[in-house]
This record gives C-alpha cells, structure tokens and sequence, in this order.
C-alpha cells in the first residue's frame, strides 16, 4: 500500500510582525504569547490537530530560535509521527540557488518536495498570525463538494470595516468572480482570511508558473489567487462563522487578549471539544496571598499574587508583589511587578522587572494608548512610562 | 548516576485508606497537580538516575495513566526509563506482596537486568526534595552497605503519629531500631523509607529471604543485622511531610501555603508531573481569593481562603470554601459553605449545601459523589 495524506497543511510563519514592535525585536509574530498559555501559533496547530490533519509544515524565516524549540518535535500537538506531523521548514542553501522565502506563494513553492513526498490530494494554506477556532475539515468538505480548485475562508465584516480587507466578490453559489485588495467602495463584505485549501495538483503548476515569472512578487493574494482567477479555474469563497482575529498590531493583540475575559467571553478556550494545545510550563499552581485581590482576569500556573490584578491576562511564573496594581493589562511569563508599582493599559513582554512605585501607562480612558516594555529589560524604582511609550532598553535612575 | 531507582508504589495503602479506595497511594493527588509518585520520581530524575522500576499491586491505573510512557519525568527511553512492574504471580501462593521484601522477589529479573552499581528505593509517602547523589556519595564515602535516609524530629505537628525510628551514633552508623514509636520526641530520627545499597546487596539479600522465607526488610534485615552490617544513616535536612494519615495528608497539602515551604518545593520548578492541557484559571468579578494555591482550568466566581484548589474546579458565586483540599473537577454550587473539608475527584456540591469539618478532622468526600 502507497502510504500517501488526503489533505497536507503548509503554516506560513516567517512574518517579522513589525507592528508588534518590541514584541517582535527577538522573536517571530506565531511564537508571541497569548491568553496567558499560550503562543499564537497554537491556535493554527490546534486547528489542525482537531480537523484531523496530521501533516503540517511550518515556514520560518524571521528569528527562528523560540519558535523552533517551541514546536520541538511538535509533541505537545500529537505531532510527533514517523509518518507525517510538524516539521520545520527553514530557507536553504540550494545547488543552483539559494533564497529567502520572497513571498508567500515562494515560500511554498521552495517547499514543493516537501508536499509531494506525502502525495496529497489536497494542500491548506494558513498563517501562523490569527486567533481562531475552526474545523478545516468542513471547508475541505465544501471544497471537495463543490468541485472547487481553490477555496478561501472568508468571513463577513461589517461594511464601514470591509475597506481593510481583501474582499471576496462572488455570485450567489459562492463562486469568487473577482479580487479586490482593501476597496475603497467594498460590493461585498466577504473579507478573505488568509486561509486557501488548494487541489494539490492545480497548486503546483501555478506555482510553478509564478516562480517563472519574474515580474510576481511571488504572493498568494497579489499573484498567485489573481492568475488562477484568470485562467477561469474554479475557486470559492468558504464562509466561517465564528470569532476570528488577526492579531498583527499591538492594538488587535490586547483586544483579543482581553476577549477571553468575562462570562461570557467573546472567545472561548476552555471548550473541551476543541482543545487549544500548547506547551505547558513546568510550574506549581499559582498561589494567590492574603493581600491580593484578583477579579476579571486570567491567572497561568506559577504566579505568586500578592497585588492587585483586575481585567488582566498574567502568563506563568509572574510575580505582583504587596501593593502593586495591574489593570487592564497582559503581563507574559516571569514578569516581577515590585511594591507599589501601578501597571495600566499595558502589555509587559517576558522576563521584565518593574521595580518599585513605578508607574507604567496610563488608564484606559486616557487616550493615550497602550504602553510597551519589551522582554528581559529592568524598569528602575519610582520611573514612569507614558501611555502609548514602547520601551525596550533598560530603564536607569535619572533618566 | 550509577543507580537504578525502584519506587514503591502501594507499600502505605493502610494509611489513607479512604485516598487509595480507587487509587494506589503513588496517585493520591496532592498540592494542586501533582500525585504523591511525582516527587520520588522527580528526585530520581534530578539526581541523574533514569532507570526506575515503578513496583505496583492493585488499584494501579490511575497510576498508569498518570505516568504513562514517562515521557513527562524525560523517562520515556529506550535504554533504561520507566518501567512499571504488575505483582508478579507465584506458585505457591496466590496472594499479593504486602511487604517491600515480598514486592521485591516479583521483580528479581528486573534487578537483574539493570546494569547499574547501585540501587535507590524508595516509597510514595512523602513530600520533599532530596538529592539522591548527595546520599549515594555518602554512601561510598562511608564504605556503607547500606544506606538509610531519615529525618531529625516531625517537621509538621500530627504528621506523623508513628514511626520508624533509628539510634545514630556519632559517626552516623545506626545502631538501634525502634518499631512504631509515638513521635512525640522532638529530635527523634525518623525512618523516611528511603534506601540506598549495591545492587548485588540487594539481590544477595532478596534471594536469602526467599530461602529463609523472610518478610520484612526492616524487622528482618535492617535490625538482624546492625552489627553484622555497615549500615548508616543520611540526615535529610530540608523539608519533609510524612503522609501517615488523612489528617496529615491534610496538614501537608496546607503546609504548600507556606512561601518558604512552597520555594523549597517548588522554587526550582522542577517537580514533574503529567502535563494536561487545561487553559489557563479564570477569576469572576466577584471573585475573592486570600491565601490559596489556585492550579490551571478553574473557574473561581466565589471565595476562596487557605485553600488547595486543583484543575478544573468550579467555584459558582457566592460560594465560600475555606481551609478546604478541593480536587480535580469538583463543582461548588452557588451560595455552599465548605470548610475543612477533603473533595476528591468529580465531586458535585450543589447549590447552598453547607459542609464543615474542623482541622483536626477533616471532612472527605469520596470520588463521584453529588452532595
């Protein structure tokens, strides 16, 4: 028996996430944290898991290193198989060339022999920088239903938001008759989500195609999509419902942080019939002192709690100590808050130190927008950080 | 490490015998995630030992589950790792072991396959931190043939309310063995089940009690032989909790909420257990928590005081749980009062029950059971 997969999944996760600024200065957009457990990533990896694909492979490019040793040998996802599961797929040094990933579609096309030694029917496209909850075996379904080439996700925005998207026009049966990149004046409100199931054979002659076009910019919405819309093939727009964001700015990475809370949470982890999958920390649960008070907020295991914490997200192993306030904020993993110190409308990146009194950001109704302190960075005693201020550099007395 | 770990995982089943109905003592859940099994293991694997035979008798599959392949505690190997050990069947009688010595007959192939120097045996009744490297270099540092592990005095107050207990000359030889002593000598050398020997000692040993008939290793080895043998005994300094009894079971799950007890234990972060993916705990707008250790996939609404609250407890608003051990997937209805009280897995209280014990005595509440 020729041991082939019905359906392989290609994870693109090379995006620097420049709009995540100091979030970003180390590390790649899917290895940031999220929801206190997790890393974006998770939540593509998860998806895959629970559709029943078993064969994913994960493009970096941008800061490999955390990402890398987080999906390991991908373990925490059942995705440690001799035949199939994660694996990491890194440009390389070729005979004749060797390239950086140039865009989405050349990405893929690089990794072409990695697909075809699993002999699939049908290749899922995704991006390792949204949040969301799907079963892609349904829209494999309509895919396979309906005869289709290519199948995009799509999912209904609201008409005044639809200029910021890719917008799918199609005719009443779902099929796609036109393209339009972020229209000023949108006909439809079907917004694409960067999510592309492809019949593997039509996949590989346009992206053998692109690649011999030298005047692509070897991108998936920009190139690829157009020309095989072009070419008359059948492609259909597949729409989801449900919670769905991409968390590419700082702004869109706090609101869904704070969409688990409440509740009724707008975005719902816990559902045991969809498991998020990650790899946990080797923590103690977390202890909660005499002195603290704790509401509308989600606490990881390892936290030593002795402050104030309200409509916060706190990731593993932090420390809030007597007196400190955390509002509104996400603080990841082994962030000390020290006495006194009063953190609002910020987000506070891993292994950083406030130190006492300090003041960083300002409420939530200042106007003045999150604040930022990057990773591994020290805060001095008594310092105060304006709303809206990225900070990755230590922070000295005097300054 | 030279040594090959053996854990006993059920020689204490008389202790608790409300915890181990449906459990082997090595699975009694304790300190919000953890099982009794995870320390003795976790010392084994940071002292460098990465053979361990887990020695089993009944009631054992929630510990098979917990531990699996031993891929959580790095043991999943193909050279040495984790490898659990069902009683072994006998001709001449078909009961089960109840001492070490009888557990050890069953597993004399094992002991021959290892190829490791020396042994560490040790039981699951205890919480503590002990480098077994340390006693092993004492060991050889002292030409011993034996090594025994103990603890000056009773770390926690009831915890343990009868004993083992050695004499200890200066030289740290052990020279007198008292049986069943109440512990309420202060600097009594308390026995913590921990043994440290040569392999080859050990299977001299186990075959000798096979033809003697010996039973317990103990009465028939450990005290028949004081004189004929060099047989010390390891001061373990650090903390220590004995699990003798429900009440001290109870005492020593409290003990978790002391910062400096907690940083011993835990500070390192390198006690392991079984990973499970629950998201992250959640706190309600009228959540009040003073005092407690809260683990992963809760959902607290209510009040929570020193208390011990595992994964995936639900605490419905209103509800008040004080000084309570709350286990896994425990639901407290809306407006219920607990205090002092043990729940173990999957227990249902429903809405405005009110439950006490006193500390002394705590109440526990079997697995399943809807109040």
């Amino acid at each position: 028996m020729i041991r082939k997969k019905k359906c392989v999944a290609m994870l693109l996760a090379g995006g620097q996430g420049s709009r995540l600024y100091a979030l970003t200065n180390n590390i790649a957009k899917p290895a940031v944290s999220f929801g206190g457990k997790y890393r974006i990533i998770d939540f593509p990896l998860s998806n895959c898991v629970n559709s029943g694909i078993d064969t994913v492979g994960v493009l970096t490019q941008y800061q490999p290193l955390v990402l890398n040793d987080y999906i390991g040998n991908g373990q925490p996802w059942d995705l440690d198989r001799s035949f199939g599961g994660v694996h990491i797929l890194s440009p390389y040094q070729g005979k004749t060339s060797s390239d950086w990933y140039k865009g989405t579609a050349n990405a893929i096309y690089q990794n072409l022999h990695f697909i075809k030694q699993f002999n699939p029917d049908y290749v899922l496209v995704l991006s390792g920088d949204h949040i969301y909850k799907m079963n892609y075996s349904k829209m494999l379904n309509f895919h396979i239903l309906n005869n289709a080439d290519c199948t995009i996700a799509a999912l209904n925005v609201p008409i005044e938001e639809a200029s910021r998207f890719g917008i799918l026009n199609t005719k009443d049966d779902g099929v796609i008759y036109e393209f339009e990149e972020k229209p000023k004046k949108p006909k439809s409100t079907l917004a694409s989500m960067g999510i592309y199931i492809f019949s593997a054979s039509k996949l590989y002659k346009y992206l053998e195609d692109d690649s011999k076009n030298p005047n692509s910019s070897n991108d998936f919405g920009k190139d690829v999509l157009p020309t095989m819309l072009n070419s008359g093939e059948k492609m259909m727009a597949y729409q989801f419902e449900g919670y769905w964001k991409d968390v590419g700015t700082i702004n869109s990475l706090f609101e869904a942080n704070m969409d688990l809370l409440g509740d009724s949470p707008n975005f719902d982890v816990s559902d045991n019939n969809w498991k998020i999958q990650s790899r946990s920390p080797l923590a103690p649960p977390h202890f909660i002192g005499d002195t603290a008070k704790t509401t509308n907020s989600i606490i990881m295991s390892g936290c030593e709690v002795y402050g104030t914490v309200e409509n916060s997200v706190l990731a593993s192993d932090v420390r809030i100590a007597k007196g400190a306030v955390v509002k509104n904020s996400i603080i990841m993993s082994d962030v000390v808050i020290e006495e006194g110190a009063v953190v609002e409308y910020s987000i506070i990146d891993e292994r950083t130190v406030v130190g006492k009194n300090c003041q960083i950001g300002d409420p939530i109704d200042s106007g003045k927008g999150i604040a930022l302190l990057g990773r591994d960075i020290s805060i001095c005693e008594n310092a105060k950080i304006d709303g809206g201020a990225i900070v990755d550099k230590n922070v000295e007395e005097g300054k | 490490m030279r040594a090959v770990g053996i854990v006993f995982s059920n020689i204490h089943d008389t202790n608790i015998p409300e915890l181990v109905r449906v459990r082997s003592f090595g699975s009694i859940p304790f300190g919000g995630r953890y099982r009794l099994i995870d320390f003795p293991l976790s010392n084994m694997v940071n002292s460098g030992i990465d053979t361990v035979g887990i020695i089993t008798k009944s009631n054992y599959q929630s510990l098979m589950d917990h531990v699996g392949s031993g891929k959580d505690w790095d043991l999943a190997r193909k050279d040495g790792g984790l490898i659990i050990l069902p009683p072994f069947g006998d001709t001449e009688s078909s009961s089960l072991y109840n001492t070490r010595l009888e557990a050890l007959k069953g597993i004399t192939s094992f002991l021959f396959r290892a190829d490791e120097e020396y042994v560490v045996m040790t039981d699951c009744d205890s919480v503590c931190r002990i480098n077994y490297n340390e006693v092993l270099e004492y060991h050889i540092r002292n030409q011993a043939d034996i090594t025994l592990i103990y603890k000056k005095g009773v770390p926690i107050s009831g915890s343990i309310d009868y004993g083992t207990t050695f004499d200890v000359n200066e030289s740290g030889r052990i020279v007198g063995l008292n049986y069943k002593t109440p512990l309420d000598v202060k600097d009594a050398n308390v026995f913590i089940n921990v043994f440290v020997m040569k392999k080859s000692l050990l299977q001299n040993i186990v075959m000798d009690s096979i033809s003697h008939n010996k039973k317990s290793f103990t009465n028939d080895i450990i005290a028949e032989n004081l004189k004929s043998m060099k047989i010390m005994g390891f001061e373990h300094k650090g903390f220590y909790a004995g699990i003798s009894s429900l009440q001290a079971y109870y005492e020593s799950n409290m003990a978790m909420l002391q910062q400096d007890i907690r940083n011993e234990v835990f500070g390192d972060r390198s006690v392991f257990t079984k990973i499970r993916d629950s998201a992250p705990t959640k706190y309600g707008n009228s959540a009040i928590v003073k005092n407690s250790m809260i683990a992963d996939g809760c959902i607290i609404e209510g009040e929570v005081e020193n208390s011990i609250i595992f994964r995936n407890v639900k605490v419905a608003r209103g509800c008040k749980v004080k000084n309570s051990i709350v286990m896994q997937n425990t639901v407290l209805g809306e407006n219920c009062t607990l205090n002092c009280i043990i729940t173990d897995k999957n227990v249902t209280i429903k809405d405005k029950v009110v439950l006490s014990g006193s500390e002394t005595h705590p109440f526990y509440i079997g697995k399943g059971i809807m109040v």
